[in-house]
């Protein structure tokens, strides 16, 4: 199936590189006219208070001041900005402005003015009397907790999730198979423990940004750098009180969104602005804006128990978390059950499985999507105790795993049972590598000479660890995509999607699909992308969706395409369309040949009454949602006097089916390790007592530098999903979720110590080596 | 206030607020391959060259560049076109936003460095962060362009 293939898995160049290594205006801030409005939020100093009075009388004297809004004069509209399908899995809690601040940057009131220093200057001179509420700051204390962050009566949702704004619960989950109390009860071999995941942010390098204007048809243009623009669009609608006729949104190159960008968060004030003044506005994000004010990943805790008989066969997994969303419930439920339902599937051989959840509001910087979502926090805590158990039980872990995980044709009861937010969709694994992932992985990194440990000094020893993974490809049932193909006079293709490439180069992978399907070069195919108005409907880049949703909907089209073009041509050389053949540019009858290029051009000027244009469109539903499964290895160095420690090599392998540009799978991956990694060592979002980030800037926040990977090695297993576009699944997201229990892992097997709350830094390797000792 | 610079060859008169950051100056005068990332010196994304030596432009005032000579990408197409090859042959031009200001810091290593070990292009290259591509692979683009560029 594979070799046939010409224009898919093979790495063309990303269509946009060059551009874009050149320099050329592509992203939001590049496009923004001059002479537009600066606009500029003021942000509660407070973790929580309740707006009491804000007076802007001064403020609105300086010279070049347009306008300023507080929650008194923006609509009351309850909405969440989460920017998922609808009707959402997340509780109605936000406002553009309201009178409860609900985190330290979050809005109070919106500023525009002529110039940075005027806005600047206004917004000094606001002021704002507040009546300061205690804040809720510790997870663990928040459910029940005297001080209610949502006391709005109109807070909501669409449909049950387990909301509860008087406990300050966000959302609640539960699920079992079996009856897990009594499996662990009788099971020969136990494992327990508790693990605690960070907050991360997602740090895309380009800010948050975008700016609105209103055209000469009235109607409001958004022009955003977004992860989601179709819910852009309706959620904007819903919080102006405005008909989606009167919005377009369009999303020019985005500098990284890694689910950051999934999310509003500066078009409704810019909109404000715009609405009100009739001025075109422009917001761009500080640094430190996009810290504390936009969002970050939903830290958790984990209590989990595993249950085995004495060969290792797991029984039972009993996985109960507690998650911190925040100020806002953006994404509360789906993280959640993401974190089950992309884990537990992975040991589908267990005759009782538990799944518990409580998400809850607290007052620090709302979470949201992040790459990984979940599943990440999940993997940690169980492929960590699956450690344990492997150790308890004196076998090594690729045994143990070789022993449990899912293959190929089997099927999970979880798969029905959760979804994202609502049920799953039950499905065999078509396509699951993992035992070659497993296998190729350990001897990429040399395991059966490095494991457990090596010591190579007094004082270094060197550790080997892994983990498995899976995530998903899409939302199966919701997610949909579509695409739209024109053919043009002189024989290329302009290939319409609503698809959102964020930077991953889905623009170039549907093209090839495209080419593929029609049986073109993918260098005939002129892509255009994410614009309300002109490309058709699609949920966004989230979720692990495009390829393989987007992906099977532009295949669709261009077999349409394909089918069309036949048909016309069959029609002008009155032949049937069986007797048509099309390669290499040419159609070829038994008497007659024509080439594309001379057809498309005939076709709209030279046909008389024939003439007609050619368009192809279809759309695609995601009947399953293929997983990605991949391995990683990490081999680490410590230093058992300092605790320190290196990262001396990461060995992935993974099973994504066809990689559809294998270069720039193998990014993707390698790009997902290295915020893996990150989230594993060395990021973490840390507030003050009083809930005040104290990481709001690239300074203190330490992402991942070239200088901290000795060895990325990436390779991909031979695939193919017979579901997915050219056999492929998604590759977005599974490359970040296995190095913090690889890593922890390989802690462990270097030096005996098991560190359970990331970041793994090297402070609490040495705390943990002291108290060994001890 | 007034500064004078060579942009990209071309001599010209800048006018400048005194708190203006070269930054802001160069955006606000069409240069936008310069790119806003992180306010604080951190992420790279703003490099430019000023006497052929890369520089975060969010850290440096406009009046400070009097009488300098200062390079974008935009004044280096060429240059740009012929790393960019090694690095799209990679996939690593991945959302972009990092690529100008990388593609500089290659140029001021050139100069400023003859027979880099590995380490030495990593550490000076280490300024210039990127949150997509996980590194590896803009290392394999530059060894191999710096191999066969000499």
């Amino acid at each position: 199936m594979k070799k046939d293939l010409k224009q898919v898995n093979s790495s063309i160049p990303k269509i946009d590189g060059m551009g874009l290594v050149k320099g050329k205006p592509a992203y939001t801030q590049d496009l923004i006219p001059s002479n537009i409005l600066i606009v500029k939020t003021l942000k509660s100093p407070h973790a929580f208070a309740k707006v009491l009075n804000v007076n802007y009388e001064e403020a609105l004297k300086v010279e070049g001041i347009e306008a300023i809004f507080s929650w008194k004069d923006v609509p009351q509209t309850i909405i969440t900005r989460a920017g998922q399908g609808f009707p959402e899995p997340s509780p109605y809690d936000r406002y553009i402005l309201n009178e409860y601040v609900r985190h330290v940057g979050d809005e109070v009131a919106i500023v525009a003015g002529e110039t940075e220093e005027a806005v600047e200057e206004a917004l000094k001179l606001i002021k704002v009397d507040y009546e300061v509420l205690e804040a809720v700051l510790d997870l663990e204390t928040a459910v029940g907790h005297s001080s209610i962050i949502h006391p709005e009566k109109e807070a909501f949702s669409m449909f049950p999730i387990g909301f509860d704004a008087n406990k300050n619960i966000a959302a609640a989950y539960e699920m079992h198979v079996g009856d897990v109390d009594d499996v662990i009860a009788k099971s020969e071999v136990k494992v327990e423990g508790t693990y605690f995941t960070q907050a991360q942010a997602q740090v895309p390098l380009e800010p948050h940004n975008c700016f609105t204007y209103v055209d000469f048809h009235g109607r409001l243009n958004v022009i955003t750098s977004t992860q989601t623009p179709v819910h852009i669009r309706r959620i904007m609608g819903r919080a102006l009180s405005m008909p989606l006729k009167k919005i377009r949104v369009f999303k020019p190159r985005v500098g990284g969104g890694f689910g950051g960008k999934q999310m509003l968060h500066g078009e409704l004030f810019c909109a404000m602005v715009t609405l009100k003044t009739g001025k075109a506005a422009k917001m761009i994000y500080t640094r430190k804006e996009v810290f504390e004010s936009t969002c970050c990943r939903h830290a958790m805790r984990f209590n989990l128990r595993v249950a085995s008989d004495k060969e290792g066969y797991i029984k039972a997994i009993d996985m109960d978390v507690l998650s911190d969303t925040g100020a806002y419930g953006e994404h509360a439920l789906t993280v959640l059950m993401v974190a089950g339902s992309k884990t537990l599937p992975l040991y589908n051989k267990v005759e009782a499985v538990r799944f518990n959840g409580v998400v809850c509001y607290t007052n620090h910087t709302p979470a949201g999507a992040y790459r990984g979502y979940g599943a990440l926090q999940a993997n940690f805590a169980l492929e960590s105790l699956l450690d344990e158990l492997a150790e308890k039980l004196g076998i090594s872990t690729v045994e143990l795993h070789k022993k449990n995980m899912i293959s190929e044709g089997e099927s999970s009861p979880i798969f029905k049972i959760m979804g994202e937010g609502s049920e799953g969709v039950d499905m065999n694994v078509e396509s699951c590598k993992l035992d070659y992932c497993l296998d190729r992985s350990i001897e990429l990194i040399g395991w059966e000479n490095k494991y457990p440990r090596k010591e190579i000094a007094p004082n270094k020893v060197r550790g080997v660890g892994l983990a498995i993974a899976m995530q998903g490809s899409g939302i199966a049932h919701i997610d949909m995509g579509s695409a739209i193909l024109k053919l043009n006079d002189d024989g290329f293709f302009n290939l319409l999607m609503g698809a959102t490439d964020i930077g991953t180069g889905s623009d170039t992978i549907l093209a090839q699909v495209a080419a593929e399907a029609i049986g073109i070069s993918a260098s005939d195919i002129v892509v255009y992308s994410s614009d309300t108005d002109l490309t058709p409907f699609d949920t966004g880049a989230y979720a692990s969706s495009t390829t393989y949703v987007t992906g099977n909907a532009v295949r669709k089209a261009g077999l349409n395409m394909r089918k069309l073009l036949i048909e016309t041509v069959a029609k002008k050389f009155k032949v049937t369309p069986e007797e048509v053949t099309f390669e290499n540019g040419v159609f070829t009858t038994e008497k007659e040949s024509i080439t594309l290029k001379e057809f498309s051009t005939r076709l709209y000027y030279n046909e008389g009454l024939d003439q007609k244009q050619l368009v192809a469109s279809d759309s695609y539903v995601g009947e399953q949602s293929p997983p990605p499964f991949m391995v990683g290895v990490a081999e680490v160095e410590v230093d058992t006097e300092t605790g320190f420690f290196t990262i001396l090599d990461y060995a992935a392998v993974v099973d994504c089916g066809t990689t559809l540009n294998p270069n720039l799978a193998k990014i993707q991956v390698e790009g997902g390790l290295m915020q893996g990694i990150g989230m594993a060592v060395y990021e973490d979002v840390v507030y003050t007592s009083s809930g005040r980030m104290l990481t709001n800037n690239l300074m203190t926040y330490k992402i991942p530098t070239r200088e901290d990977v000795k060895k990325l090695t990436v390779e991909f297993a031979d695939s193919y999903d017979p579901s997915g576009p050219y056999g492929a699944k998604s590759v977005g997201e599974i490359g970040i979720d296995t190095p913090p229990a690889a890593i922890a892992n390989a802690i462990y097997n270097a030096v005996g110590v098991r560190i359970k709350t990331l970041p793994i830094t090297p402070e609490k390797v040495l705390m943990a080596l002291k108290l060994k000792e001890k | 206030m007034n500064i004078q610079v060579t942009i990209n060859g071309a001599s010209r008169t800048w006018s400048i607020e005194p708190h203006e950051l070269l930054l802001d100056t160069l955006r606000r005068y069409g240069y936008l391959s310069v790119k806003k990332g992180c306010d604080s010196g951190s992420c790279g994304v703003c490099t430019v060259l000023i006497n052929d030596k890369p520089v975060n432009s969010c850290s440096i005032f406009a009046a400070k560049v009097d009488g300098s000579n200062i390079v974008t990408v935009e004044g280096v197409q060429a240059e740009a076109e012929k790393i960019g090859a090694y690095m799209v042959d990679e996939g690593v031009d991945q959302c972009g936003f990092c690529s100008p200001g990388f593609v500089l810091t290659v140029l001021g290593l050139q100069k400023e460095l003859k027979n880099p070990t590995e380490d030495d292009i990593l550490h000076y290259l280490s300024g210039n962060l990127c949150r997509c591509t996980g590194y590896v692979g803009q290392a394999r683009a530059i060894h191999k362009y710096l191999k066969e560029s000499k």
